[in-house]
């Protein structure tokens, strides 16, 4: 009986986890599909949940934090469009300039206007995206297992983690089911076929670079609005790069990156539940070791696992028109 | 009736460089009209304004009589003008029918689209003689067959006139006649088709009229039954060219200079890329080796030069193995043995692009002790033999300075070429020896295989160029699938057996080892 407490405790905390994560891999997969490599998403991230934190906190709202994330993060893409698309510099260098901006400037900024040593002020729930109970859920908690399920796993997540998950199939559809999508997925496989089809071929990847910057805002949103309260210096603590590593285990696919964050998330929230607890034959595993779980399963996996086979074939080169 | 295409006097100018210079052409409506001229004579930028990627400097463009200014390839479709590139425009993971539809889908869901598109393809193709897959991704299809979804993504689009740039350059024989009897389907519906090649014999095979260009100018324009293969590489050149070069007979070579026996390697992919290959090279002669790219013809080449080992078989260079599954010779080793290489890709393992003309005229020399000293590199002596390449070569421009990326393809190929027979070498493996240069230096090219070859050289050629390998080989290899499809002495070889062998037609493949032995 413990067992079961344990791994539903296990996998309420794996979907919240998984909320940034997912996001945030989605923003990736909308960038690469386009043909634009996004390594900035930490940058992104961390710049959205600092930004979101500060709105949030000066407003006492949770929307105005979001709305304040969103903006963060796409401003943020923008440049990184400016200089992929418009200049065509490594989109390496660009993002990673991003990601050490961000990381310097959000406590900067946040000492300077709240003085609390690179903190934000600590949020009340009132500024936060609290937990939402699903209707029903106290009702059917006393259902086995179907009801355990339903009113300890899935409901009591903010309203970010149910967005994170809705937008799997949103992302989904759109990228197979629509024009828009046709053209985007073209456009990362083949810019100049895309061009000689008149359409536009800088255009379209800002297009995938807002959506991506949206995604990746209400990430960052979410770290500092509704898992935490407040933002804190380098909370983003690499999901980024985690959430980049998702996207390539998924292969640049929705569902399956869905499916890799989950397991990543997973892993995480082990490490979480394994501190301090004592594990037969080996004792207590040192709390260093935990921790780096979700990172050895990454280069694993990346070392191990992905293919540079399924990646979008023009991704990461700068398109040229006059070739 | 008014041309489908008239320019007058157009112009186009980069920089110092007068691109295109007053061209006046006339394409005749419902006609096949060929365009000529050697590479850099101008045709790509031609082509390039009609369909709207260049805006020219001057002049006029005039479409079934009506001015038009075309900013972009959109302004041009939409007056009926469409290009099919020599690479390409396809997203290889995509469908036939998405390729098709890309940028034309009409609705904004994908099903309405795909259903409302499919069915005005399947008429179009029984219209025209298609019959494509619509539903296989275009990575599963030949490339004759990319270049039919290409015309018909055109076709698709409402295209009235056709630009067919080089269109023949990557399909067998056998995918050429296809081709051309798409072309003449094409005329018999009242299309224009604007054919761009620099193969002569294509131009007497389907146009009806042919424009020659040469440094940037119309030479002259003939109605094609009025003119020879002969008159026009003249135009083309400007000074009469011979191209078949007298063969001399061969000294009887003892040994084998290159030998290779039953040969299995692998492609980067994992593989069979060459199976069981064997053959015999001897001195004061030239094997060609024939194929559609991707047959093993790029690993042979890589065997044969020390850079992929086989997986079963052995290669023997002057009596010594030199590959087999325990051990190779590596490129360095092979060198000094007298093997030189001139790559098949030149910009990948033939030379450094962005170094200057002087280093990259040393490059897998710089070793020897002509060149340096105690890991020196003797600067002074480099530059003489620099010098002195680029002076018997007749590399342009002549300043060994400049980084190799500001030298066009034919000169930097003359460069590689002037460095690999200096040390004269005893045997040469040479691929694709003339991709990307121009004619005139073609014919040099030539003359300088075939003048080793009457030295006493054993050369290897892989080319994807079957009137190349016409010229200079004495017998033609060709590969299928990473099999020796066969091997035939030149005056025994043509065109169609050739083309059959690369397809894989294995009776005629047998019956041409027969004839050959």
């Amino acid at each position: 009986m413990e067992f079961l407490t344990d791994l539903v405790l296990l996998s309420n905390s794996t979907l919240r986890v998984a909320t940034p994560l997912l996001l945030a891999a989605l923003a990736g997969l909308c960038s690469e599909r386009a043909g634009i490599v996004d390594i900035g998403l930490e940058g992104k991230m961390l710049a959205a949940a600092f930004a979101a934190a500060s709105a949030a906190a000066v407003t006492g709202s949770p929307w105005a934090g979001l709305l304040a994330g969103i903006m963060a993060s796409v401003l943020l893409a923008l440049i990184h469009g400016y200089v992929s698309i418009n200049q065509r510099g490594n989109q390496i260098v660009s993002g990673m300039a991003i990601n050490i901006l961000v990381a310097g400037l959000a406590p900067t900024l946040a000492n300077a206007w709240f003085s609390r040593g690179g903190q934000t002020p600590l949020l009340g729930n009132e500024a936060r995206f609290t937990e939402i109970t699903l209707p029903l859920a106290d009702t059917l908690s006393s259902v086995p297992v179907i009801g355990d399920v339903y009113s300890n796993v899935l409901s009591g997540h903010s309203m970010l983690t149910y967005v994170a998950f809705a937008s799997v199939p949103v992302v989904a559809w759109v990228l197979y089911k629509t024009r828009f999508g046709l053209r985007l997925r073209a456009v990362g496989e083949n810019p100049e076929a895309v061009e000689t089809a008149g359409i536009s071929v800088v255009l379209l990847r800002y297009q995938a670079m807002i959506i991506a910057g949206i995604l990746c805002g209400i990430a960052g949103s979410s770290l500092s609005t509704a898992l935490g309260a407040g933002f804190i210096r380098d909370m983003s603590a690499g999901k980024g790069y985690l959430a980049l590593a998702a996207m390539i285990f998924g292969r640049w696919k929705p569902v399956p990156t869905l499916l890799a964050c989950l397991l990543f998330a997973f892993v995480d929230a082990l490490q979480g539940r394994l501190q301090g607890v004592e594990l037969p034959l080996i004792g207590e595993i040192p709390v260093q070791f935990t921790i780096m779980l979700p990172y050895i399963l990454t280069v694993v996996i990346l070392a191990g696992f992905a293919g540079k086979m399924d990646a979008p074939k023009a991704s990461g080169i700068p398109y040229e028109k006059n070739r | 009736m008014k041309p489908a295409i008239e320019t007058r006097e157009i112009s186009k100018r980069f920089g110092a460089v007068q691109a295109n210079d007053q061209i006046s052409l006339v394409v005749d409506k419902g006609s096949v009209h060929g365009i000529v001229g050697e590479n850099g004579a101008g045709k790509s930028t031609l082509l390039k304004m009609l369909f709207g990627f260049y805006t020219p400097n001057s002049g006029d463009i005039l479409v079934d009589g009506e001015h038009c200014r075309f900013s972009n390839p959109t302004d041009a479709m939409s007056a009926g003008i469409a290009m099919v590139h020599q690479h390409f425009m396809l997203v290889e993971p995509f469908t036939v029918l998405e390729n098709i539809i890309l940028g034309a889908e009409g609705a904004g869901l994908l099903k309405r689209a795909c259903a409302e598109a499919s069915v005005k393809i399947k008429k179009l193709e029984e219209e025209f003689g298609f019959n494509l897959p619509l539903d296989t991704p275009v990575s599963h299809l030949s490339v004759g067959e990319r270049q039919r979804v290409e015309i018909l993504k055109a076709l698709y689009r409402g295209a009235e006139t056709l630009i067919l740039d080089e269109p023949t350059a990557v399909l067998t024989p056998q995918e050429c006649d296809q081709l051309f009897a798409l072309i003449n389907v094409l005329k018999s519906q009242g299309k224009t088709v604007l054919f761009v090649t620099h193969k002569l014999h294509e131009i007497i095979a389907v146009t009806d009229a042919v424009t020659v260009i040469r440094g940037g100018k119309v030479i002259t324009r003939m109605a094609t039954s009025e003119t020879t293969p002969d008159q026009l590489a003249e135009a083309m050149v400007g000074a009469k060219i011979t191209r078949a070069v007298e063969a001399e007979d061969r000294g009887g070579a003892a040994q084998a200079r290159l030998r290779l026996t039953n040969v299995c390697a692998l492609s980067d992919m994992g593989h069979a890329a060459l199976d069981s290959i064997s053959f015999e090279l001897y001195d004061g002669e030239v094997l060609g080796v024939a194929g559609v790219a991707g047959n093993g013809q790029t690993e042979l080449l890589e065997v044969l030069s020390g850079m992929r080992r086989v997986t079963d078989g052995e290669v023997t260079i002057s009596g010594k193995v030199t590959n087999t599954s325990d051990h190779m010779y590596d490129p360095i080793m092979l060198r000094d043995m007298g093997l030189a290489h001139i790559a098949e890709d030149r910009l990948k393992t033939g030379v450094v692009s962005s170094m200057t003309g002087r280093e990259n005229a040393v490059l897998g020399y710089q070793r020897t002790n002509d060149f340096s000293k105690g890991g020196l590199l003797k600067l002074n002596a480099i530059a003489d033999a620099a010098d002195t390449y680029y002076e018997t070569q007749d590399v342009r421009p002549r300043d060994p300075d400049l980084p190799l990326e500001a030298l066009s393809g034919g000169n930097q190929q003359k460069l590689v070429i002037a460095r690999e027979i200096a040390r004269d070498p005893e045997i040469m493996v040479i691929g694709q020896p003339t991709r990307g240069v121009d004619i005139g230096a073609v014919t040099k090219i030539h003359d300088q295989i075939i003048a080793l070859r009457n030295q006493g050289k054993a050369l290897l050629v892989v080319s994807a160029d079957l009137d190349e390998l016409m010229v200079v080989s004495d017998r033609i290899a060709v590969m299928c699938d990473g099999k020796l499809a066969g091997i035939v002495p030149v005056d025994q070889a043509d065109e169609r057996t050739l083309g059959l062998m690369m397809a894989g037609d294995a009776s005629t493949a047998e019956q041409q080892t027969q004839a050959s032995v």
